[in-house]
């Protein structure tokens, strides 16, 4: 099952290797992985995406305990959350098809960031579901490159049983 | 007054308590070197930097200090490589001190320049590049207690040449304070409890020891415990020593090359106590037969060993040590009213008669020389008062098996990385740490050559190892492994040139004997450990001869090959 883990990390040089390296030596997969500094001097947050059985996952979270650099891991899918990643995609899109790309953009409350005469870069913000909605629907104009951040996520505020 | 990265280093090392090193030098370490003139510390120079590490680890196994090792940037350190991950994986703590180019050269392919950090990132607990002198004290203090507290380790420290150069106020802190690491020490009661409950609803426990049992120093809570309920205890190899093996309720080692007694009883066991182990796969054979009708207690101190190979019905993630202290005081909370030694007794006895079935043996019939003649006799003259270190192969597994380990830390063996070259430099370390002692390498004429060299070093420190090369004039246990499951085709294995031990030990500045005949072997193995030198001694051994038990590759304990 996927998973997507926070791991709240000191701020120097290495700690990404530690973690990447953590991962590839123990064949531990990454779906994605986000970096930045927090509000916290020196601590950064990583959001790792990943996969794997039941005792995978928990072997993943105490490997990444026992880094040294590393202060805190918490399993997002153990706690209610709010999960986003943003993307970049560029489209064709010619005199013929603009206006139905542009019919999407609307849909999905995508922003039009760079223009030409035959492309379009949007960019969107979404869970997984939504961006692989998008792509999937923009797929049959050409989609010509794709950047993706990765997921970020946080923690709700309400935690309220199911 | 300030002092410059080297003299704040050395004064560092003096706070921590270090007062002997190990290293080589080279022109990154130039100013280290040039300090230590005037700092207390001895320093044991070896011949090339595995064997530096090596010694720095059987000094630390020995003596459950902390080993230090002292190596220059580039080739040193990745000489150093092998003994890092050596004492990785067998949770030795080390701090290794490598040099590393000036500060503005790394990156620039400057000369001897490699990223040790890069490199040792995967066989350290944790390394360090300092940047800044200013930060050096503060590194080393950290350094020092990661590699000891909690599950112990190497760290690795890697000194600019600029930053040991440079000055600095020296100020070494009181304390530590890291608020991303925190090891737990102390047991959860709750789990205490119901240890303490199914131990005594048990009919068949075992207590299986590792390790760990070691690292914490828990022997006597361990002795306390078994003996009090007249529980069994076997070892895992790196357990050796953790229970007395004189003692009759120890089994033996289990595993691979385990006693079938000891295989049998995890094989049989209602309830496994498992302290300080990490279930290697050498330890459990196939996973899916492992103590099939147990249920399992597992004591670490680590929580990434627990569930990682095993299901586990109690994880205590906890010091040894403080768990079996307080599982001790669990019984003597509940009182004495039951009759353990009693309960166990029938449980004992089976045991006992597969002992008897099938001890460990060899066929001891012919003229030659068997390896574990020489084991056997190397005990009875020394009666387990000895520390021993081994190489790798065969020669580690007979010693494993029929020298008796009576005390903690008197043996010293690469366990986890079965590191060939690892046993003459660890016995150099651990005569450091214990000039008095008889220490002895166990050795195979394959492994004995990876780091022969130290004899040099040997000789002039006036180290008295004694070294017992079985020569089986053969990588003995690749060579039983392409017998038993590569149709008897004895490819590279079979060593058609070996030196002339004795005049190589003689060249070095040793003394060499020889022991070609049976009857040679108890006089001449006492006058050898009766001498005040580094002696070798070669004994000729029958080439033929296999380890057994012998639990093949991926099979479960029960199925095991006999002699
Ligand atoms: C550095 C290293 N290289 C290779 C091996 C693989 N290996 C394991 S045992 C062994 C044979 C060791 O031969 P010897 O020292 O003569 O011991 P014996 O088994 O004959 O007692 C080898 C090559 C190893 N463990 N370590
Ligand atoms: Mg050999």
């Amino acid at each position: 099952m996927r998973h997507t883990l926070s791991v709240l990390v000191e701020n120097e040089p290495g700690v990404l290797s530690r973690v990447a390296g953590l991962f590839s030596g123990r064949g531990f997969n990454i779906e994605s992985l986000n970096v930045a500094p927090t509000m916290e001097k020196g601590v950064s947050l990583m959001t790792i995406v990943t996969g794997g059985d039941e005792l995978i996952i928990e072997q993943i979270q105490k490997q990444l305990r026992k880094l040294i650099t590393v202060v805190k891991v918490v399993d997002m899918n153990e706690v209610k959350h709010v999960d986003r990643e943003m993307v970049l995609i560029k489209v064709n899109a010619t005199e013929h098809t603009r206006a139905e790309v542009l019919r999407i953009v609307d849909i999905f409350r995508c922003k039009v960031v760079d223009v030409s005469p035959s492309e379009l870069t949007l960019e969107a913000t979404g869970d997984q579901g939504k961006i692989k909605a998008l792509s999937n629907l923009l797929h049959r104009f050409g989609i010509k490159e794709l950047a993706r951040t990765g997921t970020v996520a946080l923690r709700r505020s309400m935690q309220m049983k199911d | 007054m300030k002092l410059n990265g080297a003299q704040i280093l050395l004064e560092s090392l003096l706070q921590e308590g270090v007062e002997k090193v190990f290293g080589y030098p080279g022109g990154a370490v130039l100013d280290i070197y040039h300090a230590l003139r005037d700092y207390p510390l001895q320093h044991f120079l070896f011949r090339h930097e595995q064997g530096v590490v090596h010694a720095a680890d059987g000094f630390a196994r020995a003596s459950g200090k902390v080993g230090v090792a002292l190596v220059t940037s580039g080739p040193g350190a990745t000489n150093a490589v092998t003994g890092i991950a050596t004492a990785f994986m067998d949770s030795i703590p080390l701090v290794v001190l490598t040099g590393q180019v000036p500060t503005q050269l790394i990156g620039n392919d400057a000369f001897q320049e490699v990223d040790i950090v890069g490199i040792s990132r995967s066989c350290t607990k944790h390394n360090y590049l300092v940047k800044d002198v200013k930060e050096l004290a503060k590194t080393i203090k950290e350094a020092f207690y990661l590699a000891r507290s909690g599950r112990p380790g190497p760290v690795l420290v890697d000194l600019p040449k600029d930053v040991i150069q440079s000055k600095a106020e020296f100020y070494y802190p009181k304390q530590v304070s890291m608020r991303s690491y925190n090891p737990n020490y102390t047991a959860n009661k709750r789990q205490i409890q119901k240890s303490v409950g199914m131990i005594k609803k048990s009919r068949r426990p075992l207590i299986f020891a590792g390790g760990g049992v070691i690292a914490s120093n828990a022997h006597e809570e361990l002795c306390a415990l078994a003996r009090k309920l007249q529980v069994p205890v076997t070892s895992s190899m790196m357990g050796l020593g953790a229970f007395p093996g004189n003692d009759p309720l120890h089994l033996g080692m289990l595993g691979m090359h385990g006693t079938y007694v000891a295989n049998m009883a995890v094989n049989y066991t209602d309830l496994l106590i498992a302290v300080g182990v990490r279930f290697d796969d050498r330890v459990t054979g196939k996973l899916e037969t492992f103590a099939p009708d147990a249920k399992i207690i597992h004591v670490d101190i680590d929580p990434t060993s627990i569930r990682k190979n095993v299901s586990v019905d109690v994880p205590i993630v906890s010091d040894c040590r403080q768990a079996l202290a307080a599982l001790n005081e669990g019984f003597e909370q509940t009182g004495s009213e039951e009759d353990f030694p009693g309960r166990f007794a029938s449980w004992r006895d089976k045991l006992r008669a597969w002992n008897e079935a099938h001890p460990l043996t060899y066929d001891s019939k012919g003229k030659s020389i068997k390896p574990q003649m020489v084991i056997e006799t190397l005990y009875e003259i020394t009666q387990g008062e000895a520390i021993i270190s081994t190489e790798v192969g065969q020669n580690q597994m007979w010693a494993a098996q029929h020298f008796k380990y009576n005390k903690p830390r008197t043996w010293l063996t690469s366990g986890g990385l079965g590191t060939m070259g690892y046993g003459f430099p660890a016995a150099l370390g651990a005569q450091v740490a214990f000039p008095d002692s008889l220490v002895i390498d166990i050795a195979g004429d394959g492994s004995i050559q990876m780091n022969i060299q130290e004899l040099t070093t040997a000789v002039s420190h006036q180290l008295p190892v004694k070294i017992i090369i079985l020569n089986n004039s053969c990588l003995g246990m690749v060579r039983q492994w392409q017998e038993l499951f590569y149709e008897k085709n004895y490819s590279c294995t079979c060593l058609e040139r070996i030196p002339d031990f004795v005049k190589l030990a003689e060249a070095f500045g040793a003394e060499g004997y020889r022991i070609t005949e049976q009857q040679e072997i108890e006089p001449v193995l006492r006058q050898a450990l009766a001498s005040k030198k580094t002696a070798v001694v070669e004994v000729v051994v029958d080439q033929g001869e296999n380890v057994y038990p012998m639990v093949p590759s991926g099979a479960g304990l029960n199925e095991m090959l006999l002699v």
